[in-house]
């Protein structure tokens, strides 16, 4: 693990199909890496929940996690509504699904909070009508 | 207890993940909002849920889960299907309620 490792996939748009494929490929990658199984579950979490709101609520996005000894730098850049109020948007059970999202047992206002929980540094920069990145970093050791 | 101990004593349906059968159930989790079972369930517990997309096995595979237990009678969608015999993670049915599943399933794996 001398050198940082760069992972990069693609979202679409309301492909719930394939939500949940890049965390499940970043754990496993994680796992080989022998990181700790605790802070591999939190990282998981967090990324699940972000791949969702892209799938769940934007156009498309992108995803870029990258991997050192120190820690994992995950970015998710999405062309979408973009958030209006992101304080909103971090309350419990705040949320803007849509129904069909909500009866598939997504979009409970969760999502946002589960990711702070379970990351050490959380940033979103959002732009109405353009789009939203979010950075999350998870310290490995 | 095992996946399979339980799906026999509450005579569920296998729909599908068979290879997973001898998974350890640590516990149980309750609950049809996914993001509650992503931030709060924990490993190796069964997961009784009436959702049936293939969301569920992304769930079940990342936060490895024993098994998940379908209530109501309703049935896995064939991709939720294909990716529990992939990763093997039991689906299971039963006919029952949530609740009365979750009580039965308390009666036999608490401690």
């Amino acid at each position: 693990m001398s050198n940082a490792i760069t992972l990069n996939y693609h979202i679409e748009g309301s492909d719930f199909i394939n939500a949940g494929n890049a965390s499940s490929q970043i754990k496993k990658v994680l796992q080989q890496l022998n990181v700790d199984p605790k802070t591999i579950k939190r990282i998981v979490v967090a990324l699940y929940e972000a791949e969702v709101n892209v799938v769940a609520h934007a156009y498309k996005g992108d995803i870029s996690a990258e991997i050192t000894t120190e820690d994992i730098t995950i970015t998710l850049d999405d062309e979408g509504p973009g958030i209006v109020d992101i304080d909103m948007a971090m309350t419990e059970g705040y949320s803007t699904a849509s129904p069909k999202v909500r009866e598939m047992g997504f979009g409970a206002g969760m999502g946002l909070p589960n990711i702070k929980r379970n990351v050490d540094e959380l940033n979103i920069q959002s732009e109405v009508k353009v789009g939203t990145k979010v950075v999350m970093k998870v310290k490995l050791s | 207890m095992k996946v399979r101990d339980i799906q026999e004593k509450l005579q569920l349906q296998l729909f599908s993940g068979g290879s997973g059968l001898d998974n350890e159930i640590t516990g149980g989790y309750v609950s049809d909002l996914l993001s509650d079972v992503m931030g709060n369930s924990d490993s190796g517990e069964a997961w009784v849920t009436l959702q049936t997309h293939k969301n569920i096995m992304a769930i079940a595979s990342l936060k490895e889960l024993s098994c998940i237990i379908i209530v109501k009678g309703f049935k896995p969608e064939q991709e939720t299907i294909d990716k529990s015999d992939e990763d093997g993670i039991p689906i299971l049915g039963s006919d029952k309620s949530t609740f009365e599943i979750s009580g039965e399933l308390y009666q036999l794996i608490k401690k």
